[in-house]
């Protein structure tokens, strides 16, 4: 192992010091079965002279004996690890690998191509800085490319090394190479993959793999290994605001009380304010204790005691943030969940979620879509299956602070385990919070709205009217009011244009403004239910995601989605507003249906054609629904009866 | 801000799943072996519950055939730290005399270290243990987890391991089911070296070279630690200049012939050498696979 050998026995003491201070590199190296990926790596350890001579003459009678280079080295024995995979000769986990050059010490986690084994890949990216993407050059991007790159975006990853494997096979020619680097760029643009140097290598010959190769001297970059060891990796820990998730309560005597962990990012120092989340209780550091002696200042990646200048109340998976700049708080999340179970992951199961050292119980309320990883498009979905990429909403049981994964890897990602076998089923990342809990605290109330709805004789529900503008909406939703209003009930309706003179008047009609129009009527309609209400809301609200946010809000079968429905054409020889003839002369932006998207509801409870049906019809048909709910009870004979105070 | 150096990175990788492992498990225990590895694990112990003491005990599974220095280092070094040690002999290995020279290196090995590992655990009720175990050790390591699950007979399935993400360790497990848990996963032998160095971690002194009583066998040095070595009518142990890469049972332990007395100098030879630190276990040689199936019985 003889590796930069004149120090090690000139200066050895000289060539310890110059280790001691190497960085460390980790990055995955993604490929399909055939890319030669193995050969790679067997490279890297072999040309960074990491291999003993006693593993040597074994790889050179394996070579023999199974290899595939007709007795010449075969590098790809030196990574093909368990007995099952020699047989198979394919690689099918996660193995790391580790060997240091000059200046960098790298850990590689060596991850399969293989379809099935998406779960595989999304592990090895977790604690990678970069990753390689090889490409056989005699078959360009493939598939499979585009898929490990979507990975790769997925976790965060922004470096890319794109190997251009194998150039010996295609006569080293220079417009094979930059035929493929062109594609390739211009499909790693779409998914957010810009830092990308191309690389044409040989991993079997050597060429560009440490020194640059003499058979293609147009290529005027680095080498790989000359890469890896300068890229400079944007540390997105360093320069995020300070977390630390408390793993472990360091109290070895009444007089000394400690929160252990490791730093998730940003630094501290003593006198510093933190945070405590989700309690929001705040407390200067006070020290910052090591075996040895305490430290001025402590930075992402280290593990470290903090004790606090107050005794406040902690406990391990609490989040320890810069008071400044604290962390969002929440229990309701929108994520995208990398599934890796045989057993498929279904809404309303619940699972234990692990975020930072914090175990939650969480439910999947909703499952939006999944990706096809492979095409990136987005497909309706009941269930993931193994190895499927979704975009998932979660519920908790308690709030848990975070960040945006985009934002921060270590307190936005998280794992999902199987409640029955404890089972690691799922890997997330959260994108933003669906409601923020912080600092709002649930005032208990004794009159709930079961007591309220019971004695105004009736179940509080919303029944959400969606549809085009000019399709009857709020004729229908008034015409429901005056019959429920006539046997003595208790409603109220909320009015897409009324509401938007008063409450939503700082609104416009750009998607986000739509997005939040619809979220504070969902919030006012629960209220209104918790009133005990009949709630009759009539907006055009055209997003999916949006009404189901207000699905989720109420308790089952308290929402009763009502789909206006009503072809294009019809509700615009309507116009009874004169709106679409604004719109088409392009007067009115973003107006649904024609320059804005409308989503009707996949499922909704009730469906009625204004086209075909009356408005008095479509009433009489709707209260007929609630009746078969049990939402509007008959009114009995003692009905006048009130209770007694 | 200084980046932090490849071993302050791996320190407090150590360090953090340490902790998790405490924070998450009923009774842990800490696998000493006495090496240098084992060193390395019980000083990143000593670090990560300071100001307390590593809340679990030190167990050493002997086999009765370590070499004396191991023994006497251990129970200096666990009394100093003021750990609790337990040792543990398979007692019905011992009451058939089980031994590397009757029995053979395989059946030994069996007998006094996978089962009377198991006895160990099953014996104390441990439901994690600590192990030094390196993934750059040997191939079939490299793709070994973190947090090894084990199932209540002990056995290790490739394909029933969990994913690891991030930093996020799953440690659940029903009752009865262990895991073992690997903290050094991640560090090579130069660093495990250069730690002990920096760090000034007491080793066990076999590791310098020195003039021992050393015999030849199928052309390895193995050291005559005690009268239990036989030897052949007339032979007489020749004393050479010579240490040690790995520690384990004497007989099954080869020695280097080396001048290397001091870390750097053991380190450089190491960096110089040609083969790597396994050669010199007996055990290895075996097959092929033979880790793989072993581990798969229950070997750690």
């Amino acid at each position: 192992m003889a590796h930069v050998s004149d120090l090690i026995e000139k200066d050895i003491l000289g060539y310890l010091n110059a280790h001691q201070h190497k960085s460390l590199l980790r990055f995955i190296t993604c490929g399909s079965v055939d890319d030669g990926k193995s050969t790679l790596i067997g490279r890297l350890l072999y040309d960074s002279k990491m291999i003993f001579e006693d593993q040597l003459a074994a790889l050179e009678s394996d070579s023999k004996k199974v290899g595939t280079q007709g007795g010449d080295i075969d590098f790809a024995l030196l990574v093909d690890g368990l007995a099952a995979e020699r047989e198979q000769g394919i690689t099918i986990d996660v193995a790391y690998r580790y060997f240091s050059t000059e200046r960098r010490k790298f850990i590689v986690a060596d991850t399969p191509g293989h379809e099935q084994y998406t779960r595989n890949m999304v592990t090895g990216a977790s604690t990678a800085d970069l990753a390689v993407i090889l490409i056989d050059a005699r078959k360009g991007v493939l598939v499979q490319t585009r898929r490990h790159s979507y990975l790769v975006s997925l976790i965060g990853i922004r470096k890319v090394v794109l190997a251009v494997n194998k150039m010996d096979l295609v006569g080293y020619n220079r417009g094979i190479f930059e035929q493929i680097v062109a594609e390739y760029r211009e499909f790693a643009a779409q998914i957010g993959l810009t830092d990308i140097l191309a690389i044409p290598i040989s991993g079997l010959r050597g060429d560009n793999i440490t020194s640059s190769s003499t058979a293609m001297p147009w290529y005027q970059g680095p080498s790989l290994i000359s890469h890896l060891e300068t890229v400079e990796v944007e540390d997105q820990a360093a320069g995020t605001p300070f977390r630390m998730s408390v793993q472990w309560v360091n109290r070895p005597d009444l007089d000394f009380r400690g929160f252990s962990g490791m730093i998730a990012s940003g630094a501290v120092h003593p006198g510093d304010k933190i945070k405590v989340l989700p309690s929001g209780k705040e407390a200067k550091v006070a020290r910052i204790v090591t075996q040895g002696a305490d430290l001025a200042e402590a930075v992402a990646g280290q593990s470290v005691t903090l004790t606090l200048d107050t005794e406040i109340d902690i406990s391990r998976g609490d989040l320890l943030a810069h008071a400044a700049s604290p962390p969002g708080v929440s229990d309701q999340f929108s994520t995208t969940v990398v599934w890796m179970s045989e057993e498929p992951l279904l809404p309303g199961r619940l699972y234990w979620m692990k975020i930072g050292a914090k175990l939650v119980a969480a439910t999947v309320t909703d499952i939006k879509h999944k990706t096809n990883i492979n095409t990136l498009e987005r497909l309706a979905a009941k269930s993931l299956a193994l190895n499927e990429i979704g975009a998932v909403n979660l519920s908790l049981d308690h709030p848990v602070a975070f960040d945006p994964y985009s934002e921060n890897r270590e307190t936005g990602g998280f794992i999902l385990i199987d409640r029955l076998n404890n089972g690691t089923v799922g890997a997330g990342t959260i994108q933003f919070a669906l409601r923020r809990a912080e600092n709002i605290h649930w005032q208990a109330v004794d009159v709930n709205k079961h007591a309220r709805a019971a004695l105004n004789r009736q179940k509080a529900c919303v029944l959400w009217f969606t549809g085009l503008s000019g399709a009857g909406k709020s004729t229908v939703a008034n015409l429901v009011e005056k019959q429920l209003f006539a046997q003595g009930r208790h409603t109220y309706l909320l009015d897409g244009d009324n509401v938007r003179h008063g409450l939503n008047r700082d609104l416009g009609f750009t998607d986000a403004d739509r997005v939040e129009n619809i979220r504070r009527v969902a919030e006012v309609s629960k209220l209104m239910v918790d009133a005990g209400l009949i709630v009759l809301v009539s907006f055009i609200s055209p997003f999916r995601a949006e009404r189901r946010l207000a699905r989720q809000l109420l308790e089952d079968g308290e929402f009763l989605e009502v789909y206006v429905s009503t072809p294009l054409s019809v509700a615009e020889s309507r116009d009874p507003k004169g709106l679409y003839k604004k719109a088409r002369a392009g007067e009115i932006k973003n107006f649904t249906g024609i320059t804005s998207p409308y989503e009707p509801p996949e499922n909704p409870e009730i469906i009625i054609d204004t086209d075909r049906m009356s408005p008095e019809d479509a009433a009489a048909f709707i209260l007929a629904k609630l009746e078969e709910r049990g939402l509007v009870p008959g009114i009995r004979a003692d009905a006048d009866t009130t209770p007694s105070a | 801000m200084a980046a932090l150096t490849h071993l302050q990175r791996l320190e407090a990788e150590s360090i953090h799943i340490m902790r998790e492992v405490v924070a998450t498990c009923d009774k842990p225990v800490m696998l000493y072996s006495i090496g240098k590895d084992s060193a390395v694990m019980l000083h990143l112990a000593m670090k990560a519950f300071y100001p307390s003491k590593p809340p679990f005990p030190l167990l050493h599974v002997d086999t009765t055939w370590k070499f004396k220095e191991m023994i006497s280092f251990r129970d200096e070094h666990a009394a100093a730290l003021g750990l609790d040690l337990l040792v543990h002999i398979n007692p019905e290995g011992l009451a058939q005399g089980i031994g590397p020279f009757s029995h053979g290196s395989a059946v030994h090995t069996d007998v006094m270290k996978t089962q009377g590992l198991k006895q160990a655990l099953d014996k104390y009720q441990f439901d994690a243990a600590f192990g030094g175990a390196r993934r750059d050790e040997e191939k079939s390591r490299a793709k070994e987890r973190i947090f090894s699950f084990r199932s209540a007979q002990h056995r290790w399935d490739p394909k029933q391991q969990r994913p690891e993400l991030w930093r996020l360790y799953n440690a659940r497990k029903h009752k009865g089911e262990s895991i073992r848990v690997f903290p050094l996963s991640n560090w090579t032998e130069l660093d495990i070296w250069q730690y002990i160095y920096l760090e000034g971690i007491p080793i066990v002194p076999l590791y310098f070279a020195k003039e021992r009583p050393v015999v030849s066998r199928d052309g390895t040095l193995i050291m005559v630690d005690d009268d239990r070595m036989p030897l052949a009518p007339g032979e007489k142990p020749m004393m050479k200049n010579v240490r040690f890469r790995t520690l384990g049972c004497y007989p099954l332990t080869g020695a280097i012939e080396s001048i290397a007395d001091t870390l750097p100098a053991i380190i450089q030879e190491m960096l110089l050498t040609k083969s790597s630190e396994r050669q010199g276990r007996v055990i290895d040689h075996d097959s092929n696979a033979s880790m793989e199936r072993k581990k798969q019985e229950g070997y750690f």
